[in-house]
């Protein structure tokens, strides 16, 4: 745009923007509460401004209120956005439907649940397009592989046939990108896209939508938690928090001098210093040679693989999803019987299958998960729920019960105040600890930790992983620690297994495992870790020595 | 089509001939269980016990249970459902003519129900805890609570007795012009329209409204749809399956279930000709028609599966 006077380049404007929505807490009167406090920002024309924060913070409600969309009841109470310089907000229902898929477009965090699965996916790409009806049916197509071509998508001329089911997740998202460019809008609002993707799948994905932004020149919101990604992206980052602006700024400044302390936290947020340990003289734990397929599938998740857990220490296992890390656990623990190979516990063959081993074998064995929230009955409280498993394996009750309760509590950093708590009413670190004080007190020798951060925002499960180090000290418990964030394994992992496609390609202490040189696949999965650096992403293009599995 | 369709489909059509055949079973079973047999009720008051065992001699009545059972099977798979004892006359000939006025009413019914009942839930979801959506669903389920008998003679009084629009008893013969036939079964195709109504739309509403939470609607909405083209375009094609359940459950009310208010128009279907022959004690005829039922039951039942197993894209479209 050659416009003469400057002011006419800013493409979105938004004005003291405020957003509200009413809770209605059991038991309780319903309440309005404010979602976003009198946030500004404007953003010109072809630039890209990334909006960062934990959950909770506002950074998606803020942008889709650029399209005057308000989900689940969110209402925009205040304030002006202005859009290629009239305020949406007065336009009406009629007036966003006009602007929705023509100026603006959306790009949702899994393009896996927001494509119609009833739908092929030309359809979908061109709808909003035909709907405007900015161009027909045979131009809007025409475009739509040129974009599919463009964000280097395999068959761009057929993929178009396929429905939503029959594409990776990866690719998915990048025709949800395609489907965003379509109808060549201003605008783009992406929200949290690669967050979903493994991270080997997140780079060239990321790097589609960067070349993909630059080309079309059209202006992009990015909204995401991770900074080293927006970072890649970005032209100017607003940090949020609590639904309050905190620092806005240029990309290099908020990551190299950012002048808030809480943006501070976040740039600085994974460094955790662990020492490793030298592994024992004989592991507590070895599984040899498992080989573990589904049903009476002839795809065999797990191929042949063998680990060794040594008393007080934490065996990494990192992969991509399908790597088949969660089933290893899954066959440790015995909820699978594997097809062959064995596991051995204190010199002992521990049975195959969950129902043949003993209480005994049960309570050495203790499982995290990912999802803290759906792992605990909601009807119970933290008192129970962590008071079940003392009463289950050491028959304790009444005072000398809770007495341990509360001790298990106190270990986890919560007060007793929290015993009579519903987990509803915890936040989604709280009921993680409460997930670790449960599997701790069947004192255990290995808690198998799966993902167990990969839901929580990064200073919460910053927060979890030094917790887990603690204990591990004080209790002497092992950690087998599924996981497919490198930085989390960098940062509390003794020793390491890579597993790839259900093998396991490198395995060893972490320093061994960390230091090149590198097979393949580790290499690919290392220099696809975003790092907090300007132009990291087209390096790491750049150097790549395989394509990942996701595409 | 692909393979697993193919697979699946054969599955649920062996399945539903099993089923049918358990069915004919416990149908067997369950006469055979009532006190009193043919043979007894043919002769009535004039049984004497020789006339008895020699009627029963016959009519092969003292053969074991299952070759009777698998006689009578044999006599259904080729067509002949034995005679009617009250009237002599052969069963399959009187039910061809009651089971085909059974099927057009049902078929006029369901052809103004389903489409109504659809269009009604999608109102309904479009306009969702307003009041269009409360009066849809408080009429529709008061319509359904009211007993048919009752939908039945009100209907009867204001538009055969009172505006005398339409025939009361609906009378219907071989050989009639479609206009008449179509006037004479308007109140009772009224009547069962009301009676299906409002379960196929409240199903309709719960089935689309459980998918307008799914992420794909949020992205049909971003697009700039409108409320309706979403629940149209995106919606309502994953919200098929159920739907397609309850409407096919219903359909199979039509047809088993008219029985009261056949009887309340002195309709000549299958319903009312079940009812003259239970009171006449009239096994055969009783057992013919129960199996029908179920075939019809089970058929309708397998149909739905079938399409909500095609309206599924990962089966109809695999990796």
């Amino acid at each position: 745009m050659a416009d003469k006077q400057p002011k006419s380049d800013i493409l979105l404007d938004i004005r003291n923007l405020r957003i509200e929505a009413t809770v209605y807490p059991p038991g309780e009167p319903p309440k309005n509460i404010t979602l976003v406090h009198d946030v500004s920002l404007t953003l010109e024309k072809g630039k890209v401004l990334g909006l960062i924060g934990e959950s909770g913070a506002g950074k998606s409600t803020i942008g889709l209120s650029a399209m005057g969309y308000g989900r689940g009841g969110v209402r925009i109470t205040g304030g002006e956005v202005i859009l290629n310089g009239r305020d949406i907000l007065k336009g009406g229902k009629e007036g966003f439907r006009k602007l929705r898929g023509r100026e603006v477009c959306y790009v949702a965090q899994s393009a896996a649940a927001a494509f119609n699965p009833a739908h092929r996916l030309m359809d979908q790409v061109v709808e909003a397009t035909l709907l405007h009806g900015t161009a027909t049916r045979a131009a809007a197509e025409k475009r739509a592989v040129a974009l599919f071509k463009k964000l280097s998508l395999p068959n761009p001329e057929s993929i178009g046939e396929r429905f939503p089911h029959q594409v990776s997740g990866g690719q998915l998202q990048r025709v949800m990108t395609a489907m965003a460019l379509c109808s060549e809008p201003d605008l783009i609002v992406f929200d949290e896209p690669t967050t979903a993707l493994d991270v080997t799948t997140q780079i060239d994905v990321l790097a589609a939508i960067k070349d993909a932004i630059r080309d079309t020149h059209v202006a992009a919101l990015y909204i995401t938690h991770d900074l080293a990604v927006v970072a890649q992206v970005s032209d100017e980052i607003m940090v949020l928090r609590h639904g309050r602006l905190v620092e806005w700024g240029g990309t290099r400044q908020i990551i190299k001098e950012p002048r808030q302390e809480y943006t501070n936290a976040l740039v600085s947020v994974h460094e955790i210093e662990h020492q490793e340990q030298k592994p024992g003289t004989t592991p507590f734990l070895s599984v040899k040679n498992i080989t573990a397929a589904y049903g009476r599938s002839h795809i065999k998740v797990l191929k042949n693989v063998s680990v060794d857990i040594y008393p007080g220490q934490t065996l990494a296992v990192v992969g991509e999803s399908g790597s088949g890390k969660s089933t290893l656990a899954r066959a440790v623990t015995g909820l699978l019987p594997p097809e062959e190979g064995t596991v051995t516990f204190d010199g002992r063959p521990l049975a195959n299958r969950l129902a043949d081993r003993p209480k005994e074998d049960l309570r050495q064995l203790q499982m995290i998960y990912q999802m803290a929230d759906v792992a605990m009955n909601p009807r119970q409280t933290v008192g129970t729920i962590i008071g079940r498993p003392l009463e289950f394996y050491f028959g304790l009750r009444g005072r000398q019960r809770d007495a341990r309760v509360a001790e298990l509590l106190d270990k986890i950093e919560m007060g007793k105040g929290f015993i009579d708590r519903y987990p509803a009413e915890l936040s989604g670190g709280q009921k993680q600890r409460v997930c670790i004080a449960r599997s701790l007190a069947a004192k255990p020798k290995l808690i198998i930790c799966d993902e167990v951060t990969s839901a929580l925002d990064p200073l919460v499960a910053h927060g979890i992983l030094e917790l887990l180090l603690e204990l591990q000290k004080e209790e002497n418990v092992a950690y087998l620690f599924i996981t497919h964030d490198l930085a989390t394994v960098k940062s509390i992992a003794d020793s390491i297994a890579v597993m790839y496609r259900g093998e396991v390609v490198r395995y060893g202490a972490k320093s061994q495992v960390l230091t090149p040189p590198f097979d393949a696949y580790t290499d690919l999965l290392l220099s696809s870790v975003p790092e907090m650096e300007i132009g990291w992403l087209e390096k790491a293009i750049k150097g790549r020595r395989m394509a990942s599995a996701g595409n | 089509m692909s393979s697993p369709i193919v697979k699946l489909v054969a599955q649920r059509i062996a399945l539903g001939i099993l089923l049918l055949l358990a069915v004919s079973v416990l149908i067997f079973a369950g006469t055979q269980i009532l006190p009193g047999d043919v043979a007894q009720a043919i002769l009535g008051q004039s049984a004497t016990p020789e006339s008895l065992a020699n009627l029963r001699e016959q009519l092969g009545l003292n053969d074991p249970a299952f070759i009777r059972y698998f006689r009578w099977l044999g006599g259904v798979v080729t067509g002949d459902l034995g005679t009617a004892m009250s009237s002599g006359q052969d069963i399959a000939t009187s039910i061809k003519g009651r089971l085909w006025n059974t099927l057009f009413l049902a078929f006029w019914a369901a052809a103004v129900a389903v489409p109504l009942a659809i269009i009604l839930g999608l109102i309904a979801v479009r306009y969702r805890n307003g009041w269009v959506d409360k009066l849809i669903s408080g009429l529709a389920l008061a319509s359904t609570s009211f007993p048919e008998f009752f939908i039945g003679y009100v209907l009867v009084y204001f538009f055969a007795v009172k505006y005398q629009i339409f025939p009361g008893i609906s009378t219907v013969y071989d050989g009639m012009p479609f206009g008449e036939r179509m006037q004479a079964i308007m109140l009772p195709a009224a009547a069962l329209t009301l009676v299906v109504l409002a379960h196929m739309m409240r199903m309709t509403r719960a089935a689309i409204l459980n998918v307008m939470q799914s992420a794909y609607v949020e992205t049909a909405e971003l697009k700039g749809l409108s409320a309706f083209a979403v629940i149209r375009r995106h919606a309502f094609p994953n919200a098929i399956a159920p739907i397609i359940n309850v409407v096919m459950l219903n359909l199979a009310y039509l047809i088993v279930g008219v029985v009261v208010v056949e009887v309340i128009f002195v309709y000549p279907g299958m319903g009312q000709y079940l009812v003259d022959h239970v009171t006449k004690r009239d096994v055969p005829v009783v057992q013919a028609v129960g199996l029908i039922f179920a075939a019809v039951y089970i058929s309708l039942n397998i149909i739905a599966d079938i399409a909500a197993i095609i309206a599924n894209p990962r089966l109809r479209h695999p990796k």
